[in-house]
């Protein structure tokens, strides 16, 4: 274990959670947004760590390039306000929610504790490079493939029927 | 090398307060987003498992799991703005409708 | 083969008419619906003197229920015991059948008369013919349902149908007895078969038996109108009179009798049964002898005393007399029906008059019939030498004779008080249908040769049919039977004093009748009297102890357990519904931070399940 990857690793996964806990806790979307941006290039880093350089650079394409950008998008346009000014109609509902969550927290904890992992595998080069991934892709994979596109299609649609509004 | 399951509890976080924010924020965006951190922990565990195991089948999943991501941000997001056109709110206790 | 046709001929009479109804003419009419009965009536006379009749001649038909070790087979048997019947049923029944057609002759419903009576002669010859008690039970009900047809037969007459009514509902009470009875007894040995009950009689445990005996007993105070059943039988007087000779005197209402006689082995093996029947006919006896002591109709007198008779013959079944009570079922169904059809010819004569306060001075113009009621009443008055005496005294005797030395010697006694009963009642009756002065202005006119023929046989057989059991005759009918009963009973003679106790008694109760009620004299009995006409005040007793509580048990299941309980529950489970409904609605918040927070415990509790395996 070098000393450098674990440091990485520190630095990833704090980063990781310090927008983690930005998201959910900042007041105005905007922030949550960028907090997000956070997560997004701190998982990044952690792909690279694991190996899968393109994911990786998928990650910041596809999630920080487009998504975010959409969801900032959005924001601007809805102007959105934080929408905690009205008094909630559900009181109960963040105790609980802190609760459930916490419960579930232990739960998948405790299923990790006792996971004994064996040693990693040694993998080649080429392990989770565009070439290898590509070729699992177009190969075993081609028909998911061919249906995530016709998804996509989909989506742009629904978007556009959506977004377009009542018709005059 | 870090051990696996050190990124599988990191990722274990994440989810759980993409969880709460789910569950506690009243903003549609930020729920949003929340999601969207719950699926990239996800992400986190497959690739971590992928690793882990050798086999690429993980990546192509999470190669998946983008592109779904991305198409339901699309959708959803298009969604969110048909309701504030009409209701101006994009707080989701204000839309009760099913409400029995 | 030829026991087949006894019951096909008036079978086939019965189809034949009643499909053909509307197409036949009359002498058609009458000729199938009596010829196929005198038919029957040869047949049968060919039959009875085959010799293996004396052990029992079985013809089997087809089988008819088979359940795993229970069968019953459909069968005719003629033995002894059922030749007295075959053949009281089928003659006496031609008799009335010919009487018919001159009765009925007005009648429009001809035809449907004379089937429904071939259809009744039938389903009595298969009663009494079954060789298993299931075809008794067969034929039973089904002279039960002819009952109701020739009771009701003048159907758009309020009384009539509603007596037809009552005749069947109270039949079915008894028959319900009937029933249970059977089952337990198929229960007990395995079988109905006749033959089979008698071979097995002496392996029942006593008070199996006694059950057993009883509850058919109950059914056989159904159908011969003893009490507490007998409300039906007064009431059935108002079919048409040949109906009343054939099916209310001769031949239905023995078939209780009869039933007995056939399961006799299980009565004799229930010691406890056996004195309950002579206890219930000889109360019967005079129970129905004080009432038809003040009846006013004609008709009732014959029917009370007829539920009297029948009183005798379950006396004499209970003292371990059963062939003195078979010999009292033929005479009462020779002098019985005379009774009726004389009775039938005034009613015919006087416009369908039968209330006795308006006849009288009818000893001219109907000579041969009151003849031939003198006849039949000095029969019923056990006067020697007509057929009454021999088989009322031989019942008499034998009841001193066994209950010597015990309570039962009661019956005795209640025996003598109602024959002299018997007579002072048959006697008013004559003096005052047929004595002057008469109360009525009419002139009526004898009977056709039709009706008179019929009476006239009768009337010869109600004088000489005592011969059947006389000493000097050899007593045949007598020793058959006693062969086929075979019961262990020692004899003493019977002193001589009590031989001449019972005719004795009926000529004092004629005597005084005829001095009591000379010149139509109506003789006021006053408050016992009155107590007689309310039927001992049964009536009261009936309602206060039986209709009272049912319809308060029906008010009470109407109200308490119907819609007390039954409707809560109902109701309840549907509240109950709708409560639970009501609250799953407040799932439905519509909020989706509730619904995620669903999932969510539903998948930690998913995990929980998963980690604790």
């Amino acid at each position: 274990m070098a000393a450098i990857e674990v440091v990485i690793f520190g630095a990833a996964a704090v980063g990781a959670l310090a927008g983690g806990l930005g998201v959910v806790l900042a007041r105005a979307p905007i922030r949550a947004a960028l907090a997000l941006l956070l997560v997004l290039g701190s998982l990044a880093v952690l792909y690279l760590l694991l190996a899968a350089q393109f994911i990786a650079v998928l990650q910041v394409i596809i999630y920080a390039g487009a998504i975010v950008v959409l969801l900032l998008f959005v924001v601007m346009l809805l102007h959105a306000r934080t929408g905690e000014a009205r008094p909630t109609k559900l009181p109960r509902q963040r105790p609980v929610g802190f609760l459930l969550a916490a419960v579930f927290l232990a739960a998948v904890v405790t299923a990790l504790r006792d996971a004994a992992p064996p040693p990693l595998p040694a993998v080649g080069q080429g392990f989770g490079t565009a070439e290898s991934v590509a070729g699992v892709l177009f190969t075993r994979y081609v028909l998911p493939f061919e249906l995530a596109s016709m998804v996509l299609v989909v989506g742009i649609v629904a978007a556009v029927v959506i977004g377009r509004g009542a018709r005059p | 090398m870090i051990p696996i399951p050190y990124y599988l509890a990191l990722s274990a976080v994440l989810f759980t307060m993409g969880v709460v924010g789910v569950l506690t924020r009243r903003n549609a965006l930020v729920v949003f987003m929340s999601i969207e951190l719950m699926l990239n922990s996800v992400n986190l565990t497959f690739v971590a498992f992928a690793r882990q195991l050798g086999s690429l089948e993980g990546q192509v999943t999470v190669f998946f799991v983008m592109v779904i991501a991305a198409v339901e941000v699309v959708v959803g997001l298009s969604i969110i703005i048909a309701i504030f056109r009409i209701r101006d709110t994009v707080d989701v206790d204000d839309v009760d409708l099913l409400r029995g | 083969m030829l026991l087949i046709l006894i019951m096909a001929f008036p079978l086939a009479g019965w189809l034949l008419n009643g499909i053909f109804a509307g197409r036949l003419r009359r002498p058609a009419v009458s000729l199938i619906g009596a010829g196929s009965v005198g038919l029957s009536f040869a047949a049968a006379l060919i039959a009875v003197q085959r010799p293996e009749v004396a052990s029992g001649w079985r013809v089997p038909l087809w089988e008819w229920i088979s359940a795993g070790d229970f069968s019953v087979r459909l069968g005719l048997l003629l033995d002894p015991l059922s030749t007295v019947m075959v053949l009281v049923v089928s003659g006496v029944g031609f008799f009335i059948h010919v009487y018919s057609i001159g009765y009925m002759g007005d009648d429009p419903a001809y035809s449907r008369y004379f089937s429904y009576l071939n259809l009744f002669l039938a389903s009595m010859l298969l009663l009494v013919l079954g060789d298993s008690l299931l075809t008794l039970f067969v034929g039973w009900e089904l002279v039960g349902l002819c009952s109701y047809l020739l009771i009701g037969f003048w159907f758009d007459r309020e009384r009539a149908a509603s007596s037809g009514r009552k005749a069947f509902v109270v039949n079915r009470i008894g028959d319900a007895a009937f029933l249970l009875g059977m089952i337990l007894l198929a229960l007990t040995v395995d079988t109905l078969d006749l033959t089979r009950v008698a071979e097995s009689a002496s392996m029942v445990a006593p008070t199996t038996a006694a059950v057993i005996t009883l509850l058919l007993f109950a059914g056989a105070t159904g159908k011969s109108a003893q009490l507490p059943l007998y409300t039906w039988l007064p009431d059935a007087m108002e079919g048409p009179t040949p109906v009343s000779a054939l099916i209310h005197a001769a031949t239905m209402v023995t078939a209780g009798v009869y039933m007995i006689g056939r399961v006799y082995p299980l009565f004799l093996r229930a010691e406890v049964t056996l004195p309950v029947v002579a206890v219930v006919g000889a109360v019967t006896a005079l129970f129905a002898a004080t009432i038809a002591l003040v009846q006013w109709d004609l008709k009732r007198v014959l029917a009370f005393s007829t539920i009297s008779q029948l009183g005798y013959m379950f006396l004499g079944m209970g003292i371990l007399a059963p062939e003195a009570g078979m010999f009292h079922l033929t005479t009462q169904a020779f002098f019985k029906a005379l009774l009726f059809l004389a009775a039938g010819s005034v009613m015919h004569a006087m416009g369908g008059i039968i209330d006795m306060r308006r006849l009288g001075g009818l000893s001219g113009p109907l000579r041969w019939t009151m003849w031939g009621f003198l006849i039949g009443a000095l029969a019923m008055a056990g006067v020697p030498p007509f057929a009454g005496f021999f088989s009322k005294d031989l019942i008499l005797e034998a009841a001193f004779e066994r209950t010597q030395g015990s309570p039962l010697i009661l019956v005795w006694l209640a025996g003598v008080v109602t024959a002299f009963v018997t007579s002072v009642y048959i006697a008013r009756a004559a003096i005052m249908t047929f004595a002057p002065p008469a109360a009525h202005h009419a002139h009526p006119h004898e009977a056709p040769s039709v009706m008179g023929w019929p009476m006239a046989t009768l009337a010869v057989l109600s004088t000489a049919g005592g011969f059947f059991g006389a000493q000097v005759a050899g007593r045949p009918l007598l020793q058959s039977l006693e062969r086929f009963f075979a019961i262990e009973v020692h004899e003493q003679g019977a002193p001589t004093w009590l031989i001449i106790l019972a005719p004795a008694v009926g000529l004092v109760g004629v005597v005084l009748g005829y001095f009591a009620y000379r010149g139509r004299r109506e003789v006021r009995l006053g408050a016992v009297g009155t107590f007689f006409e309310r039927h001992w005040l049964l009536d009261p007793l009936y309602d206060r102890a039986i209709v009272q509580p049912a319809k308060w048990l029906g008010l009470t299941l109407a109200t308490g357990v119907e819609l007390g309980a039954i409707d809560r529950v109902v109701n309840g489970v549907g509240a109950v519904v709708a409560r639970t409904g009501g609250a799953l609605r407040r799932l439905q918040t519509g909020y989706v931070r509730n619904y995620a927070a669903g999932i969510l415990a539903g998948t930690v509790l998913l995990l929980g399940y998963w980690l604790l395996r």
